[in-house]
Parts: C-alpha cells; sequence; structure tokens
C-alpha cells in the first residue's frame, strides 16, 4: 500500500497536495484498490464551489460506483480532463497522473482537519472507513 | 359443463387457512380500514357460456369505429401508417411475448441481441451515438430528456415551444412539479418557434431546450438554428422527433441536437386506443452515463464469442438511487420489438418511401381542401403529413356529420386553444388512396 509522506489525507481517502492556497485531490492508493479496475470518472466543473465533505466527483468501478468527497471547500480551479478518455489511470497513477481536481482553498482552517501520512497508514490499519 | 378457471377448491381453501392458523379469508385484510374495503360482492352481470361470452364480446367491439371500416385523417401522435404483417407473427412468439426483463444474459441473448438490434437503428434514424431499450412513450420520453439536461448541466430552466404537442408538455409540467425544474413556453409564429424570442428565453440558467420535428402542427422547425441558440448559452438541445419523418428529413443528430426522443408507435404499433406505444430516447456519447432505463451492449464472453448483456447499470435505479436523474427501469421491449421487425421488413428504401407516400399524399390532399368554399390556410410553413385548415363550421360539429359517413376526421384544435376554434389538425399517411382522400374532400365540401 503506498502512501506519500508530503501528501495529506482525509478519512473518506483522499489525498490532498496543499500549494499555497490551492489543493490538488485525488483517491489514495488504498481507495483505488478497494475499487477495483476504474471504467468511468465524473469530474466536476471548473467554478464550481465545493463544500468540505460534500460528494463533488463520481468514480465508478466494474464493481460499484463511488462519491467522492471533497475533503476541504473552496472552488474547483481546474479539473483533469484527462480522466474522460483515461479513467484507468486512477489505478495506475492515483498520485500523480490520476489526480482529480484542483481546488482554491476558501478555509486554511479546514487543512488542520486533515491526516498526515503516518495518520492515514495508521487510519487504514484500523480498518478506517 | 360449468367450468371454474380459479384454480383452488374449496376444500384447497379450507386448508391454507387452517395451515396459517385463520377462520377466513377477510381475516388477513384487518390491517385495511373496514370503511376503505368493498362490503359487498363485485357488481359483475352472470357467467356466460363461452359461445355466449364471445358473442357479448363482440357485439361490444362493434360498438366501436374501428379502423377496419373507418377511414382514418386523424393523427395528433399517433398514427395509422401500414404494419407489416410479419410484424405481429414475430411478435406472437412465445420467447418474445412471455419473456421477462433480460437481467440475466446466459438466458436472454435472443431479446438482448434484438433489442440492440433496435438500439443501432434508432440511432442510424435519429443520427445519435447510443439509444436506450426504450421508454413508455414519446411524452415521457421528452419528460425524461428534460431531467437527463437538468442532470448534466446542472440548471433548472427547460424551454418549451408552443409547437410542442399538449400532451407532451402536460407530462413535462407534472414531472416538472417533482423534480424542480422550471418551464418556460416560447410562443410560435406561423406554425414554427418563434427563433428571435427562444433566443431572448435562453440564457445561463436554462438546461434545455425542446423543439418538436415535425411540430405539432405537422410543420417542420428549424433544427440547426435552434441548436445553436442552445448551445451559445450551453444549454442542451432536445428534439422530440416523429421516426416516420425521419425517413426524408435530416436526422436531428446532424443538426446538433444532443438527444432524440420521440414516439415510436408509428413504426409497426396499432393504434390500440392509446397505448401501449413506444418511447425512443437517443442521446451523443457524452451523455450517455446520464440515460435514463434500460441500455443494451454488445460485447465478449472469455472465449472471445459475440454476446449482448445490460450495461452502464450504475445509472440505475438498484446502485445508486438516490443520485440518479431518473429512477425509471421499466420499458416497452415488446414494442421495440415491433419497431425493430418494422424497420427490418420496410428496410431503409422501405422507410424513405413510406414517409415520401405520406408526404405527397398529405399535400395533395392540402391543396384538394384549400380548394373547398369555407376551407382555409392557416400557417405557410413547410409541413410533413399533418397540416392545420380553418373550417366555416365548428370541427365538432363537423367530425360527427363525418363519422356518420365512416370517416374519422381531423383533430379539434380549438380543444386545446382558445385561438383556434374551427381550426382542424388533418393527418394523412401512405395508407389513404388518391380515392379515399377525395371522399373525404368531398365529403367536407357537403358539410361546409
Amino acid at each position: 500500500m503506498n502512501i506519500l509522506q508530503e501528501l495529506k489525507y482525509s478519512k473518506d481517502h483522499e489525498w490532498v497536495k496543499i500549494e499555497g492556497n490551492r489543493a490538488t485531490v485525488g483517491i489514495t492508493d488504498f481507495a483505488q484498490s478497494q475499487l477495483g479496475d476504474v471504467v468511468f470518472v465524473e469530474v466536476p466543473s471548473v467554478n464550481a464551489a465545493v463544500k468540505s465533505g460534500a460528494g463533488f466527483s463520481v468514480v465508478e468501478s466494474v464493481k460499484a460506483v463511488s462519491d467522492i468527497y471533497a475533503p476541504l471547500s473552496g472552488t474547483v480551479v481546474e479539473v483533469n480532463e484527462g480522466l474522460t478518455d483515461a479513467p484507468e489511470t486512477v489505478n495506475s497513477d492515483p498520485y500523480g497522473e490520476g489526480w482529480i481536481a484542483v481546488i482554491e482553498i476558501s478555509d486554511a482552517s479546514e487543512v488542520a482537519q486533515l491526516m498526515d501520512a503516518d495518520a492515514y497508514a495508521a487510519f487504514i490499519q484500523a480498518g478506517g472507513e | 359443463m360449468k367450468r371454474s378457471y380459479l384454480p383452488h377448491t374449496d376444500d384447497d381453501r379450507k386448508a391454507m387457512l387452517e395451515a396459517i392458523g385463520v377462520k377466513k379469508a377477510e381475516e388477513l385484510f384487518v390491517d385495511i380500514p373496514a370503511t376503505l374495503r368493498l362490503q359487498r360482492p363485485l357488481d359483475l352481470p352472470a357467467a356466460l357460456a363461452e359461445p355466449d361470452l364471445a358473442e357479448e364480446l363482440k357485439a361490444l367491439a362493434g360498438k366501436n369505429a374501428s379502423l377496419s371500416d373507418h377511414l382514418c385523417f386523424l393523427g395528433a401522435g399517433a398514427y395509422d401508417h401500414y404494419i407489416p404483417s410479419v410484424v405481429d407473427h414475430v411478435l406472437g412468439r412465445s420467447e418474445f411475448y412471455t419473456a421477462y426483463t433480460q437481467y440475466q444474459p446466459e438466458i436472454s441473448q435472443g431479446y438482448l441481441q434484438a433489442l440492440w438490434e433496435y438500439q443501432s437503428m434508432i440511432c442510424e434514424i435519429t443520427g445519435m451515438d447510443v439509444a436506450n431499450a426504450s421508454m413508455y412513450d414519446g411524452g415521457t420520453a421528452v419528460a425524461e430528456a428534460a431531467m437527463l439536461a437538468c442532470g448534466a448541466t446542472n440548471r433548472r430552466g427547460v424551454v418549451a415551444p408552443a409547437t410542442l404537442h399538449p400532451h407532451y408538455r402536460t407530462i413535462l409540467g407534472t414531472y416538472g412539479i417533482d423534480r424542480d425544474y422550471a418551464i418556460a413556453d416560447a410562443p410560435q409564429e406561423n406554425g414554427v418557434t418563434d427563433l428571435a424570442q427562444l433566443k431572448a428565453m435562453v440564457n445561463g440558467d436554462t438546461a434545455a431546450v425542446i423543439l418538436q420535428y415535425p411540430n405539432f402542427f405537422g410543420c417542420i422547425e428549424d433544427v440547426k438554428t435552434a441548436a445553436e441558440i442552445a448551445h451559445a448559452q450551453g444549454a442542451l438541445l432536445i428534439v422530440a422527433a416523429d421516426p416516420i419523418a425521419l425517413g426524408l428529413l435530416e436526422a436531428p443528430g446532424n443538426l446538433g441536437a444532443d438527444v432524440v426522443v420521440g414516439e415510436g408507435q408509428a413504426m409497426g404499433i396499432p393504434l390500440s386506443f392509446g397505448g401501449p406505444y413506444l418511447g425512443f430516447f437517443a442521446a451523443t456519447e457524452k451523455l450517455i452515463r446520464k440515460m435514463p432505463g434500460r441500455i443494451v451492449g454488445q460485447t465478449t464472453d472469455h472465449e472471445g464469442t459475440r454476446g449482448f448483456v445490460l450495461t452502464l447499470q450504475a445509472r440505475e435505479q438498484h446502485i445508486r438511487r438516490e443520485k440518479a436523474n431518473s429512477n425509471i427501469c421499466s420499458n416497452e421491449a415488446l414494442c421495440a420489438l415491433a419497431a425493430t421487425v418494422y424497420l427490418a421488413a420496410v428496410g431503409k428504401e422501405g422507410f424513405s418511401q413510406v414517409a415520401n407516400l405520406s408526404l405527397q399524399k398529405a399535400h395533395y390532399a392540402y391543396e384538394s381542401l384549400l380548394k373547398l368554399d369555407g376551407v382555409s390556410a392557416v400557417f405557410a410553413a413547410p409541413f410533413f403529413k399533418e397540416f392545420v385548415i380553418r373550417c366555416a363550421k365548428p370541427i365538432a360539429e363537423i367530425n360527427e356529420r363525418l363519422l356518420g359517413d365512416k370517416i374519422i376526421g381531423g383533430l379539434d384544435l380549438g380543444r386545446y386553444d382558445e385561438k383556434m376554434q374551427n381550426c382542424m389538425l388533418v393527418c394523412v399517411t401512405e395508407k389513404r388512396s388518391k380515392a379515399e382522400i377525395d371522399r373525404f374532400v368531398e365529403r367536407l365540401g357537403a358539410i361546409l
């Protein structure tokens, strides 16, 4: 199970890469392995307002359809259009080419709610749901 | 000999009641308040012997004005087109006629393939990428398309033209109550949607513009311009099409439509007093995951053999019920099969021929009717197989007299629009012969 040290994590198994007031978001290696082969990703619209904990994207795998919850509140400023044609990138490169969207953070205090890599590893170990 | 068709004898019933510890069957209904229950036997006539019953039903059926002995010039969404006899023969096969939903592909390959063929043909006719396995009818398909558009655009405005079938408009409104979309009505000018007004109505809150092609009055709308108007504001264009017309007219998919829906009754399904009919639903590939209903897909098994399955079911009610644009799964598989057999039977050339004959005969009827004293033109827009005339007498009165001559006249538009008193919507299909049209014109002339 691959967990990158430099990222933050949510209890809904999203990873967050903070750069200034922008947060790149995707799903973790653990999440993609649980989902199985991803066949479709419905990315949010650019300029959409998102709220921490509310669904903002949908990932469909051969097994199930899962909502992806925004780890932080803000505005979507960029989306990964490449996932439309190559949704399997979420499986093959979840922390890189498989990113889903970039959110401009509206409430920086929410970042403190996210886990670091060690906390997320422990969360999964404990059967985090 | 008296025969009962109920499978259980009194002894059977007694044994079952004893087994569950109940004295009378009525006790099983105690949860329903007594005031709501019918406290008497059903009011049915006495039982009849089979030959007597056959006579009785024949007499009842004889009260209907059926198309076997009446000339029909009534359309307005339900059409008297010819049905090749092969359609009923295929439909009547028990493999199709008694089949349930094709959930298990291992025992449903025949039906799944037939529905896949249906989808392919609908795509070809409409010029779209993908079609579902059918909806209830044209009206519900329009409403489902509006729901799809709202879901796909995250907007709630729907613009419906005054030239949309009034029944479709009613269904759209009914669905809108629950789905919370806001419908704006675009006015018509000379039988077609007023595009300048339409343009002024479409904005950043508009999810979809709906257009009927040909429209309720039979006139041909400018789909291409309407698509440009919708797309300029990020809205979708929904076209409700008469499939028969698509044997002649340019496919809406080639004119910029995002969703094409319609009533498929004209393709091999009898009028049968209004149903069951067939809603078809086609869209661009981009919208495939937003589509309502079932989609049959072609695939291969692990040995590489071609096979058919229900696909993309994640959209359906049993997986993401609360998130789906639509929870409908019901479809009209047998009616879709009828349309498939119809299209296969008439073929590409036959399909165009049906459209062309309808067009030619409708125009012959129109020109003949306009020569009558007391008949005048209402619209100048080009039309397909239906047209509107204004008569010097009330339509209800005219139709009553026509019926006496075993002719079913056109629709009384005054019933739907106060401004269209004395206007009749006349329909002429390929089934009407020149002699029949001449007789209709002659009778109408005599009445006026």
